[in-house]
């Protein structure tokens, strides 16, 4: 561990020196190139022709404002859906991938359900899915049957834990042969190792990808509007046949991003400290 | 009674055969060598014993129990035998602790204040203390050998299987992975170790074997192994060791 020091030779207090100014100069340009760019881009778009119609179709801040809340109230359901999808799919999607790495003929059965799975709903497109689940389903007019949104979450989840599983399972196969050999020559049984030794590994390996995954679901979780529940998307849209002004597409997508900002920013934190693991540092 | 007893062992690896018909018994606080070629099998052998590859016939006996039966279960045999490997192997997403404490606590069940309690003292024994809280990677390679071995002993185990254990260390780290070995031997513990510095072989092996073939094809004390090998084999791998002096 070093800790900060004043430096004692001449040299490095003149290799400081010299550090010093080439971080103030390298801020200087990024500032100074930054504003040429935005400005550029400005004049550009404020100064296109068809800007003015196109403020007032996009722009309108009254519409936004009169928009607001009921793609808040929408927004609110695409967090409750992300929430609970995300837990259901990875979950689901562990378990698939165990069941997929299990070794021995007894399991069988097993693996081949599980491989099935996964290639079945990465091949099968959301919305066939959804349209399955939600307009299907509930024809058969069985007792106790879930809601639509219920049945809406349960397709996103079938469909990304399928991806998940992948991901799961790429993790663990990463995880080397001699990290096995090390666990099981202490006495560990196969379970105690996966759960101990194998799986913390591969979790943290694949915790970016799996993250990503989770980012994408975000967009996707607004597709169960297509069943009848309203989110912040279909929300914008009843506002925009209500006005004729694309306004409340703006307000949703700028929500959108708001709501993702965490997320990629988790993201982003995780994959650089797994970076910084991989180095050793 | 020996600890350990193979019988005619073969294995091979898809129409390979790599062990052929092995024969070997090592006694109670005996510490036996293993040298051959690269690729005569040193580390299949350890491996066969330790459970981890399944032979392809033969038997072989721990304490008199036949372990390569196939009613036993091989997670409580490997829990009487301890295997250090050339590479570690120690768990890089835990501490130096937690990787000697995982299988007391999770194979033996024991209370985790016990089992560090143990865990610290095996490690203050060999001067690694203060290391307790570190991660793998943050260690030597020579300190990180000492750990595996110190993760292996805490099974308290009947037999120690150790392959090329100093390899893959800096020569002036050798000294302390050594150092602890011969400890290990002044408490009588029983060992075999494949290892391609005869030096060592010589220094803590009571017996050496020579793996050729597949087979032990001459054995003994290590003064009259390597200064009057009988097996032409025997003398050719000697010779060539000689030259590139490592003997
Ligand atoms: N899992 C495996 N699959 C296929 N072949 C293998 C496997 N493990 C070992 N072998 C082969 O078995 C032979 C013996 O290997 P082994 O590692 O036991 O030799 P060794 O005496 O330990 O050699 P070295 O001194 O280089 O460590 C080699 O030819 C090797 O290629
Ligand atoms: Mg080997």
């Amino acid at each position: 561990m070093r800790t900060a020091q004043q430096p004692r030779s001449e040299a490095a207090r003149e290799r400081t020196v010299h550090r010093r100014r080439q971080t103030v100069r390298s801020v200087l340009i990024a500032a100074g190139s930054t504003g040429v760019l935005g400005t550029l881009l400005v004049v550009a778009v404020t100064g296109a022709p068809g800007w003015d119609r196109v403020r007032a179709s996009f722009f309108d801040p009254g519409i936004a404002r009169a928009a607001l809340p009921e793609i808040l109230a929408g927004l609110w359901l695409n967090v409750r859906l992300l929430f609970f999808c995300a837990f259901g799919a990875l979950a689901l999607g562990l378990v698939v991938a165990l069941l997929r790495t299990l070794r021995g003929p007894v399991f069988f059965p097993v693996r081949a359900l599980a491989t099935g799975y996964t290639y079945t709903f990465r091949g099968l497109p959301l919305i066939i899915v959804l349209y399955v689940l939600t307009l299907g389903v509930p024809g058969l007019r069985l007792q106790g049957m879930p809601s639509v949104l219920v049945l809406g979450g349960i397709a996103l989840v079938i469909t990304y834990s399928g991806y998940l599983a992948e991901v799961f399972r790429a993790g663990i196969e990463s995880v080397h042969p001699s990290q096995w050999a090390a666990a099981r020559s202490l006495g560990l049984t196969y379970r105690q190792t996966m759960r101990h030794v194998v799986l913390p590994q591969a979790v943290r390996r694949v915790a970016p990808p799996l993250l990503n995954d989770t980012v994408a679901l975000q967009k996707d979780v607004g597709l169960v509007s297509l069943a009848g529940p309203i989110d912040a998307v279909r929300a914008a849209q009843i506002a925009t046949a209500d006005t004729f002004n694309y306004t409340p597409y703006i307000v949703a997508g700028v929500l959108f991003v708001l709501l993702a900002i965490p997320l990629i920013a988790v993201t982003d934190w995780v994959t650089l400290r797994a970076a910084r693991r991989q180095a050793g540092g | 009674m020996s600890v350990l007893s193979c019988r005619g062992l073969r294995k091979e690896f898809s129409g390979h055969v790599v062990l052929d018909g092995l024969d070997l018994d090592v006694a109670e606080h005996e510490v036996v060598a293993l040298i051959g070629a690269s690729g005569s099998g040193k580390s299949t052998l350890l491996r066969c014993v330790n459970l981890l590859e399944e032979i392809d016939d033969g038997t072989i006996h721990l304490d008199g129990e036949h372990i390569t039966d196939p009613r036993v279960n091989p997670d409580r045999v490997r829990q009487r035998i301890g295997i250090v490997f050339q590479s570690y192997n120690l768990f890089p997403h835990m501490t130096v602790l937690d990787n000697v404490t995982l299988a007391p606590r999770r194979v033996h069940r024991r209370e985790r204040a016990a089992a560090e309690a143990q865990a610290r003292e095996l490690l203050a024994r060999v001067g690694l203390a203060e290391k307790a809280g570190a991660y793998p990677d943050r260690l030597s390679g020579g300190q990180q050998q000492r750990v595996a071995i110190v993760r292996a002993l805490v099974n308290s185990p009947r037999l120690m299987l150790l392959d090329e254990v100093t390899s893959a260390l800096d020569p002036e780290l050798v000294g302390e992975v050594l150092t602890m070995i011969r400890d290990l031997k002044a408490q009588g513990m029983t060992m075999v170790l494949a290892t391609h510095e005869m030096g060592f072989a010589r220094q803590v092996a009571d017996r050496v074997c020579f793996l050729d073939g597949g087979k032990v094809i001459e054995q003994g004390p290590p003064e009259q192994v390597f200064a009057t090998p009988t097996h032409p084999r025997t003398r050719q791998f000697l010779h060539r060791i000689i030259e590139a002096g490592r003997l």
